[in-house]
C-alpha cells in the first residue's frame, strides 16, 4: 500500500523519513550520509513547487493518515535542507559537542 | 565607512556615549568565569529579581500546574492555576520534612500536568492548588500542629502580558510592572495571546549564562559566524552590521534591526527551501494579520522595522519579528560555567500542511543557527577562563553587552551594600557576603 497520496509517488522510496517527531528526524539526518540526504532532498524538493496547491489544501484539522505521513516526510525535508543547501555535512558546523533538543512541537 | 553611516546615531555620535554611565573602556569578563561571583549573583540576582518561569499557556485550565527548577536560586517552584483561576507560585517543598513535593520519576526533573491536590511522596501530606495544607497523615501524633498554618511557602508571582514571573525575595522591592519599566511594559498590548502554537528547545551549554546572552544581544557576530543567513551567493564575512536603534531602560535593553523584508529579497539570493517554503530566519512570510498597529514594538520608530530584541533583566529575551511570530529565550545558570538555554517559538496556529511546513522551517532555522552559537560559546568560555587578558574591547554595536555586565555588577554591588558590605566593585578574591 502506498505511503503517500498518489501525486507524491516519488517519495515512496523515502517513506522511512516520515517520522513523527523532530528528534527522530534529526537523529536520522545525523545517521545518514550526504549522498542519502541529497537523494531524498532531490526527490522531495520539487514536490514543494509542483504540489504547492495540494499542500495548501490539506487542512491539519482532521488530516488523513496519508496526508499526515506526507506532512511528516516533508518535515524531514526541512530537517535535511540545511545539510544539503548550506552545511554540506549532516551536522551543524562549529557546534562541537553542543546539542539542542526540541521539547515541545505542534502535532500535527 | 564610518560609524553612523547607515542609521542616525544620537547627538553624542555613538549609542554608547549617549549613555555616559557606561563608559567606553575595556570590559573584564571576570564576572563570567569566577565561581565566587556566581555565588553572589545567586543571592543578588536570582533570589531578588523577577524571573519569567512560563506563560499562561502553560496553565491552560483550573488545576493546571508546572514545576520550574531554578538551580541558581537553589530552589524549585510549583506554579498552579487554582480552582478560582488564580495563578500561584510556591516553593516546591513539603512543610513537613522538607521533601521536594512535586516530581515524577526523578526529583531532578521538572514536571507539569493537571491535579486536584499535591501529595507528598514521603509521608503523604496533601496540599491544595492554593498551597493550603489539606491533610496531615496521623495528625494526632503531632504536637500542637495547626493545619491552617502548615501551607506551602508562597512565592511572589505576577503575570504580565501572559508571561508568568516569580520573585524569590521575601518581599519584592518592586511590583513586576515597576520592575519591567516603561520600555518593556509598553509591550503589554502586543497580541502574544494570538500566538498559541509553540516549538520549545532546550540545551545544556558549557558556558556562563551571560556569555550566551551576550551573543544574542549583538548582531556584530552575525556576518562572520552566520554567513549562511546571508544566502547562497552572498557569503562575504566582511559584510558589516549596524543596529538601527538601541535603547536602555533601567537594567533592560533593546536593539531594533531594519532592512528589506526577507520575502521581498530577489529569489536568487535565497536558498531553494526558503523560496519554496516561503519562510526562513525572519519567520513565515505569509503572516496572519493581527492588528494594524502593534503596541510597544519598534520603540525607535525605525523605517522598514524588522526585529525588536528585548533583553529583560536578568535572563529573559523576547524577540518580536515584523512577520508576527515571536521568540522568548531564558538562560538559567547551573554553575559559574554552565547553563540551561530554553527557547520558545510562538506562531499563530497553522491551518494547512503548507503553513505547518513554513513554521517548521522557521523553527528549524533557529535551531541550526543556535547550534552554531552553542558550540562557539563553549569556546568563548574556554578562552575567557585562560585569563590571557585582563579586559576586552567592545564596540558601539556591542553596547548591550556592556550595559548587561554593568547591570549585573550594579545588582551585585547593591546587594553587598544592603548587607552592609561597603566594598564596592567586584573583587573576585573577596569572600562572598554572608546572608541570613
Amino acid at each position: 500500500m502506498a505511503a503517500f497520496p498518489a501525486q507524491f509517488a516519488a517519495l515512496e522510496p523515502y517513506a522511512d523519513w516520515a517520522l513523527p517527531s523532530e528528534a527522530d528526524r534529526y537523529a536520522k539526518r545525523l545517521a545518514s550520509s550526504m549522498d542519502e540526504l541529497q537523494s531524498f532532498y532531490d526527490a522531495a524538493l520539487p514536490l514543494l513547487e509542483s504540489q504547492a496547491d495540494y499542500l495548501k489544501g490539506v487542512s491539519l484539522d482532521g488530516i488523513s493518515e496519508a496526508d499526515l505521513n506526507l506532512l511528516r516526510c516533508l518535515q524531514a525535508l526541512v530537517t535535511v535542507s540545511f545539510p544539503v543547501e548550506a552545511w554540506h555535512q549532516p551536522y551543524v558546523p562549529d557546534s562541537g559537542a553542543a546539542s539542542i533538543d526540541v521539547t515541545v512541537e505542534p502535532r500535527p | 565607512m564610518s560609524p553612523g553611516d547607515l542609521y542616525p546615531r544620537p547627538a553624542e555620535g555613538t549609542w554608547t556615549e549617549h549613555y555616559p554611565e557606561l563608559g567606553t573602556s575595556e570590559v573584564s569578563f571576570q564576572d563570567s568565569i569566577s565561581p565566587e561571583f556566581y555565588r553572589r549573583e545567586q543571592d543578588a540576582i536570582f533570589r531578588q529579581a523577577w524571573l519569567n518561569v512560563g506563560r499562561v499557556d502553560d496553565l491552560p485550565k483550573r488545576g493546571s500546574f508546572f514545576t520550574k527548577d531554578i538551580v541558581a536560586a537553589r530552589t524549585s517552584v510549583i506554579v498552579t492555576r487554582d480552582g478560582d483561576g488564580v495563578v500561584h507560585a510556591f516553593h516546591n517543598v513539603c512543610r513537613h520534612r522538607g521533601n521536594k513535593l512535586v516530581w515524577d520519576e526523578s526529583p531532578t526533573q521538572e514536571t507539569s500536568g493537571f491535579a486536584r491536590q499535591f501529595v507528598c511522596k514521603y509521608h503523604g501530606w496533601r496540599y491544595g492548588l492554593d498551597g493550603a495544607c489539606t491533610y496531615v497523615h496521623q495528625e494526632d501524633e503531632f504536637f500542637d500542629v495547626e493545619k491552617a498554618t502548615l501551607g506551602l511557602a508562597e512565592v511572589a508571582c505576577e503575570v504580565w502580558a501572559g508571561f508568568i514571573f516569580v520573585c524569590l525575595g521575601k518581599e519584592p522591592r518592586q511590583t513586576l510592572r515597576e520592575f519591567l519599566g516603561p520600555m518593556v511594559g509598553a509591550l503589554e498590548g502586543y497580541p502574544f495571546e494570538a500566538m498559541t502554537e509553540r516549538y520549545s528547545f532546550r540545551a545544556e551549554n558549557n558556558s556562563n549564562w551571560k556569555v550566551f546572552i551576550d551573543a544574542f544581544q549583538e548582531y556584530y557576530h552575525v556576518p562572520p559566524l552566520h554567513t549562511y543567513q546571508l544566502g547562497p551567493n552572498n557569503r562575504d564575512p566582511n559584510l558589516t552590521f549596524e543596529g538601527a536603534h538601541y535603547q536602555l531602560d533601567g537594567p533592560h535593553r533593546v536593539v531594533s534591526t531594519t532592512g528589506v523584508q526577507k520575502h521581498k529579497w530577489p529569489p536568487e539570493t535565497m536558498y531553494p527551501s526558503e523560496v519554496l517554503l516561503r519562510s526562513g530566519n525572519m519567520g513565515p512570510w505569509d503572516a496572519h494579520e493581527l492588528a494594524a498597529e502593534i503596541s510597544g514594538v519598534n520603540p525607535g520608530g525605525v523605517d522598514r522595522w524588522g526585529i525588536d530584541n528585548f533583553q529583560i533583566f536578568p535572563n529573559l529575551e523576547i524577540l518580536i519579528y515584523e512577520r508576527n511570530w515571536y521568540l522568548s529565550y531564558r538562560f538559567w545558570p547551573t554553575s559559574h560555567n554552565t547553563h540551561v538555554f530554553e527557547a520558545d517559538l510562538w506562531f499563530t496556529p497553522a491551518k494547512t500542511a503548507r503553513e505547518r511546513l513554513a513554521r517548521e522551517y522557521a523553527a528549524i532555522t533557529v535551531k541550526e543557527y543556535a547550534l552554531q552559537d552553542c558550540g562557539t560559546l563553549d569556546g568563548t568560555q574556554l578562552g575567557l577562563e585562560s585569563e590571557a587578558f585582563d579586559s576586552y574591547p567592545l564596540n558601539d554595536q556591542e553596547i548591550l553587552v556592556r550595559h548587561f555586565h554593568k547591570s549585573v555588577g550594579d545588582w551585585v554591588d547593591a546587594h553587598r551594600r544592603a548587607l552592609g558590605d561597603e566594598t564596592l566593585g567586584f573583587d573576585p578574591m573577596a569572600p562572598p557576603p554572608v546572608t541570613g
